[in-house]
């Protein structure tokens, strides 16, 4: 911990993440101060209260990051468990499927997590797209409900695999062995987070200022193609601009940052499609202004496995 | 020592449904309440506890069955860590009769959680209300009756399961409601069923 304060490229990018959330800070108050007479308070209320979110999730997220290995694994698993109970809540199982569920939350998602932790990468990738894929219809079916039996097994194999195996890639980061970069995975973990939470923001922050076409109006109505364009774009230049905190070249750099703001887009979208099909706008309201643990992650899920493959296939 | 394992139980509610708390028209504070919820489940009682400021918690007494609470570890959490009030299911001639019990539970400082059903449902209906909720309201017209609808605790621990799993939960406080003068036991009964199920909508 205390290499890492000394550390200057890791004071560098905290530092950056500091200045960031003074900037967003001062920009929300200014904001606040111009419209205390207009009527749209709610939006500005909701923005100052994402920003004030952001600085909690952000002080979580960099000590877990400073104690190295465990914090980040302690820190993504309570992540899992929140957004499994989320999705879970708004699935609807039946008393059949408890036992399934017991398992899902106390056996299979400490296990996967442990797996990270062990650096067991062979029965971590397996674990739940093999093992549990089999696991959770079988134990439905010996409770002998045959009702939306399909149905059921599948939400509940899919909200294992987005919320606790996708997740779960994230803190996976750590066990890569890239030459020339030990000890500094902390790190990709640090680009992979901030870059889709940036292109989220940035999305966003680009769909309010030009947005016009809409992207998929009747899954999200706010996704525009101009919130897209701009976000993606931008992101991936400041992604571009820590280049010398990874293990790739300036270009490679630019590769992974597109793809992870193209796949964050792409986890928002199809988790909204499930929220609509539900009916209803946030998992939960877990954190003040942005909804539920899965509204703010959804884009984490898909971009952290393709990050992790990308670098352990062309990195070590 | 109690204090520490009422702040463990409550941690360990939060963390399987949440903290999720509507108030509709109700606003905590020190007066003599009972809050009178749907039941589907053990956890319930600890999770409209729970839902209360802390300072409340403390002279707030849940109501529970004796034949189950009375024993053992059970024991020490119903009665030693959240001062329940124990009654039988089936009275025999020679105990005291329930709302004396009730009432006497209720003192002049303590407020009550029940359960009006008198048994734990599925969750999808609320069975009929049995009368001691009104026989209290009567007895005790200065104390605040208020509602309570718990949603998806049966979800957490269904009647007959013995692990729970975690699942987000909530309880909302309705208005505070008193038996009306010439109010009978049946319309009343009715009318604090109704508050319940009007709470669904929040």
């Amino acid at each position: 911990m205390v290499n890492m304060i000394r550390d200057r490229q890791t004071l560098m990018l905290f530092g950056g993440i500091l200045a960031l959330l003074v900037v967003a800070t001062i920009v929300g108050q200014l904001i606040k101060l111009r419209k205390r007479h207009s009527v749209d308070n709610t939006v500005v209320d909701n923005l100052n209260a994402r920003i004030r979110a952001w600085w909690v999730m952000s002080v979580v997220f960099a000590l877990s990051l400073l104690t190295g290995g465990i914090g980040s694994v302690i820190l993504f698993a309570a992540l899992s468990f929140f957004a499994l109970r989320e999705f879970i809540t708004l699935t609807p199982t039946r008393p059949a499927d408890h036992s399934a569920l017991f398992w899902v939350f106390f056996i299979i998602t400490p296990l996967q997590y442990y797996l990270v932790f062990a650096q067991w990468y062979g029965f971590f990738s397996v674990l739940i797209p093999v093992y549990g894929f089999l696991f959770v219809p079988s134990r439905i079916a010996i409770s002998g409900d045959s009702n939306a039996f399909l149905e059921r097994s599948s939400k509940i194999q899919w909200g294992l695999m987005v919320c606790v195996y996708c997740v779960s890639h994230v803190p996976a980061l750590l066990m890569l062995e890239i030459p020339g970069y030990f000890g500094k995975n902390a790190r990709l973990l640090f680009f992979l987070v901030v870059i889709v939470q940036l292109s989220d923001v940035l999305q966003y922050v680009w769909g309010k200022l030009l947005g016009k076409h809409k992207i998929a109006p009747v899954i999200s109505p706010s996704k525009t193609w101009e919130g897209f364009i701009g976000g993606v774009l931008s992101a991936t230049l400041i992604g571009t601009s820590l280049w010398w905190a990874t293990p790739f070249t300036v270009w490679q750099t630019m590769g992974m940052a597109f793809v992870i703001t193209v796949m964050g887009f792409l986890g928002g979208l199809t988790m909204s499609a499930i929220k609509r099909d539900a009916g209803v706008k946030d998992w939960g309201s877990a954190i003040q202004g942005h909804g539920g643990v899965l509204d703010r992650i959804d884009s984490i899920c898909f971009a952290g496995p393709i990050f992790f493959h990308l670098t352990r296939y062309f990195f070590t | 020592m109690r204090k520490i394992v009422a702040k463990g139980v409550v941690g360990i509610a939060r963390l399987l449904a949440g903290g999720n708390v509507r108030r509709v028209g109700f606003t905590p504070d020190e007066r003599q309440r009972i809050y009178f919820a749907n039941h589907a489940s053990h956890l319930d009682f600890v999770l409209v506890w729970a839902a209360l400021p802390p300072r409340l918690r403390a002279m707030t007494r849940p109501v529970a069955a004796k034949d189950y609470w009375d024993h053992g570890f059970r024991r020490y959490l119903g009665v030693k860590v959240f001062n329940a009030v124990l009654i039988e299911r089936t009275p025999t001639s020679e105990s005291p009769s329930p709302i004396d019990i009730l009432l006497d539970g209720l003192g002049d400082r303590h407020s009550l959680i029940i359960f009006p059903e008198g048994t734990r449902g599925d969750g999808s209906t609320i069975a009929p209300f049995k009368s001691g909720l009104y026989r209290l309201g009567k007895a005790r017209p200065d104390v605040e009756l208020i509602p309570a609808y718990i949603n998806n605790v049966n979800r957490i621990l269904p009647k007959g399961e013995f692990v729970p799993v975690p699942m987000l939960a909530s309880v909302s406080f309705g208005e505070p409601m008193h038996v009306g003068d010439d109010e009978d036991k049946s319309a009343f009964l009715a009318r604090a069923r109704n508050a319940i199920l009007e709470l669904r909508q929040w």
